[in-house]
């Protein structure tokens, strides 16, 4: 994506103008996310097989879902996009000095839901709740407990992983734009990482429906 | 041949630095890194297929173990499909014309374009790594649960290796899909653009949806053998089909990775050395479109005795056949555009005259195995790998040389030298055909596939095979030896040798750094080639 670091002014020289450059940028992203929308579809055909397959088991499973941190870590996540959506607003309209806080608060509210996950997953530790030899679930449905959790485990992981992305990247707009390389008429890096923050938080919205919600109904 | 004239400016002479070719964002050069990346590994990935026909000389096996066998066979399938067949085309001859087709001056994601290449290396590195120390066994299938629980090579770090170059992938058919909308010349609309621009643009689609599904796959498949557990388990419950469905939900689409491209290439050398306008234009365009789009839906024939339901299998062959109808469609249109036409026998025309044989034959006896019934007898033998083989290699395989000769005076400024040319496409038609139609034969019969022995009666033709398979060796070094020669020693190519239509001929060649000195405007269809007695009258 380093790409999207050209300078402001001047397009690279396959592009007739910036604002075709910035346009191809968001098209791109645009892209790249459907094909993560397929990465993480198929951790979710994983899910409703097993779920077909194992009801009691994910039931039982779901029911040890940490719910109140999993909700907490929903409205941090939710309040997140909201800032930066506020930061992109701000840009357009040309302030950008109302970028660079916007950016700190949506990182923040994004550590903040690294740490809580990071301590959820502890206390699932303590639990016993990680699949394989010292599983702490015993009974008839052990199985499909565990199945839960394999996918559980790999799931938050990987959404994991994006949120560290996702924090990085915001912190770099945040930098660029504490150096005044965003206007009015050249925003396009914060909108194509403001894209990316919401397909993180549009994924996260599925695990949490899956992993703490459906479950347990 | 005494005087060999000098390269004029262009992209290679631009900087010579060792840094100007490794940190490059010119298309073009990435597409010569891809060149010299690829190449190693069809020529590994070749080497292990040649010690495994060395060793089927003799029934009981000649040269190496069982165990041997096994690692060859792994190593030949992995290397070959997702570092040698998945990107050949794409990354190397789409990488350096896509822009100069479309009339720019490079891909819209230069960067992203590098980062495709490291990661590619970086993935074929990884796994070269694997099949070296840790000797992988698994087929480059990786099925469940021999992958997850009971072989002892490197899986794991096999499976991150792929996973890299899967996401190589991703940002190479990103990068093409970007550029194919938004950087067209003024005038070429759509209709306007050539086939080989609609079968990229058709694969990149496969690339960025169905390469993310393997990703997924094969980390589930890591963290199973990692951690003992896992959804592709029995024992805890899992599915081992799960694994196989969402396998095959990726690689059947990669097996049309692996061809559209080769359909784009001979789509323009067709009409090119027909000197006739491509037969059909959009309905080549659109079964291209039509094929990526099936190729989603077909991937339970690889599964057909693998215990889904029979309902599952008859819906599955019913969409298989319905795949032949496109490529059929564009075998015809092909024929033609070479009925009546004004036909030179180039080496590139050879070459794509060879590839309209052997895919046929590889299509045809791909309805044979997509048929139900049919396929329960010649599911695992001999007469799949034979089938494939005529697609993969026979297809792919000979059009990758195919637009290689046609746009070797366009990448390089020279010509290479036109009898050898012809002579490797013979040799190769040749031994191609040698080493793989009696494989049909002992499929047929019931010879089984991936077994490092076979029954006595089946030697005639394993030996015909071998034997067959050291004349495809000898034809795939003659390119390498006289394209290598051409490189210093060739005849200066002009601009347009084959008097081709298409923008990448109107600059020069090699083309300089920024593609066109001035951005070319398109007025009219692809493939306008004057009737040469018009030209003359």
């Amino acid at each position: 994506m380093a790409d999207l670091a050209a300078p402001a002014a001047q397009a690279e020289f396959q592009y007739s103008s910036a604002e075709h450059q910035a346009d191809t940028a968001i098209a791109g992203m645009w892209l790249f996310l459907a094909s993560e929308m397929l990465f993480f579809g198929g951790l979710v055909l994983v899910w409703l097989l097993l779920h077909r397959a194992h009801p009691t088991g994910f039931a039982i499973a779901a029911a040890h879902a940490n719910l109140l941190i999993g909700s907490i870590n929903t409205a941090l996540l939710l309040t997140a996009s909201f800032a930066y959506a506020l930061g992109v607003l701000a840009v357009r309209q040309g302030r950008v000095e109302r970028v660079v806080p916007a950016c700190l608060l949506t990182a923040a509210l994004g550590v903040l839901f690294l740490g809580l996950k990071g301590l959820e997953w502890k206390l699932d530790l303590d639990e016993g709740l990680f699949p394989g030899a010292g599983f702490g679930l015993h009974g008839p449905d052990q199985g499909g407990a565990e199945l839960f959790y394999s996918f559980y485990w790999v799931a938050t992981a990987l959404h994991g992983v994006h949120m560290v992305i996702g924090v990085a990247l915001v912190s770099w707009i945040a930098w660029r734009a504490r150096r005044r390389e965003f206007s009015r008429s050249y925003n396009t890096p914060v909108e194509v990482v403001g894209l990316y923050w919401s397909f993180v938080d549009l994924a996260w919205i599925a695990m949490y429906t899956l992993i703490y919600v459906a479950g347990r109904a | 041949m005494s005087d060999i004239e000098a390269l004029p400016r262009s992209y290679v002479t631009e900087d010579g630095t060792l840094n100007s070719w490794l940190l490059t964002t010119d298309h073009k050069r990435i597409a010569l890194l891809y060149f010299a990346s690829i190449t190693a590994f069809f020529f590994l990935g070749g080497a292990a297929a040649a010690l495994m026909r060395l060793h089927l000389i003799s029934p009981a096996g000649a040269i190496v173990s069982h165990e041997t066998y096994n690692r060859l066979f792994t190593m030949h399938g992995v290397v070959m499909v997702w570092f040698f067949l998945v990107p050949a085309v794409p990354v190397t001859l789409g990488n350096f014309f896509v822009p100069l087709v479309l009339g720019a001056r490079d891909l819209a994601f230069p960067k992203l374009n590098l980062l495709s290449w490291y990661l590619f290396m970086a993935g074929g590195l990884v796994v070269l790594w694997s099949l070296f120390w840790g000797g992988l066994d698994t087929g480059w299938t990786f099925y469940t649960p021999l992958a997850s629980r009971y072989t002892s090579g490197y899986v794991v770090l096999a499976v991150v290796g792929i996973f890299l170059s899967g996401f190589s992938s991703i940002a190479t058919g990103v990068n093409f899909i970007v550029t194919i909308h938004r950087l067209r010349a003024p005038g070429l609309t759509w209709y306007r653009l050539p086939v080989f621009i609609w079968s990229l643009y058709s694969t990149s689609i496969i690339y960025v949806l169905g390469t993310p599904v393997l990703a997924i796959t094969l980390m589930l498949l890591a963290f199973e053998r990692l951690f003992g557990v896992g959804v592709f388990d029995s024992t805890l419950g899992g599915d081992p089909l799960l694994f196989q469905h969402m396998f095959w939900f990726y690689s059947h689409p990669a097996v049309y990775i692996m061809i559209l491209p080769g359909f784009g290439v001979i789509s323009e050398i067709i009409p090119a050395f027909s000197r006739k306008t491509l037969f059909g234009y959009k309905f080549v365009v659109w079964s291209s479109v039509a094929i990526a789009v099936i190729s989603f839906f077909v991937w339970g024939h690889h599964m057909f005795v693998a215990g889904q339901s029979l309902y599952s299998a008859i819906v599955f062959s019913l969409l298989s056949y319905l795949v032949a109808v496109p490529s059929a469609i564009k075998v015809f249109n092909w024929l033609g555009t070479l009925h009546k036409g004004w036909i030179r026998f180039d080496a590139p025309m050879l070459y794509a005259l060879g590839f309209i044989g052997l895919f046929t034959i590889g299509g045809l006896t791909g309805l044979f195995v997509a048929a139900l019934a049919a396929d329960v007898h010649l599911t695992q033998t001999y007469f799949v790998v034979a089938h494939f083989h005529y697609i993969m290699v026979g297809g792919m395989v000979t059009a990758f040389f195919a637009g290689l000769h046609y746009w070797w005076p366009k990448i390089t400024g020279r010509m290479y030298p036109e009898m050898w040319g012809r002579m490797g496409a013979a040799v190769i038609f040749f031994g191609f055909n040698l080493t793989f139609f009696p494989q049909f034969l002992l499929g047929y019969l019931g010879m089984t596939r991936r077994y490092a022995s076979y029954a006595p009666e089946f030697q005639v033709l394993n030996v015909l095979s071998s034997a067959g398979s050291v004349i495809l060796a000898a034809g795939y070094l003659m390119p390498l030896g006289y394209l290598t020669w051409s490189l210093f020693r060739g005849e200066r190519a002009p601009d347009n040798p084959w008097n081709a239509t298409g923008l990448e001929w109107k600059t020069r060649s090699p083309p300089p750094k920024e593609n066109f000195v001035s951005i070319p405007t398109v007025t009219g269809a692809p493939y306008n080639y004057p009737h040469p007695a018009a030209q003359h009258g």
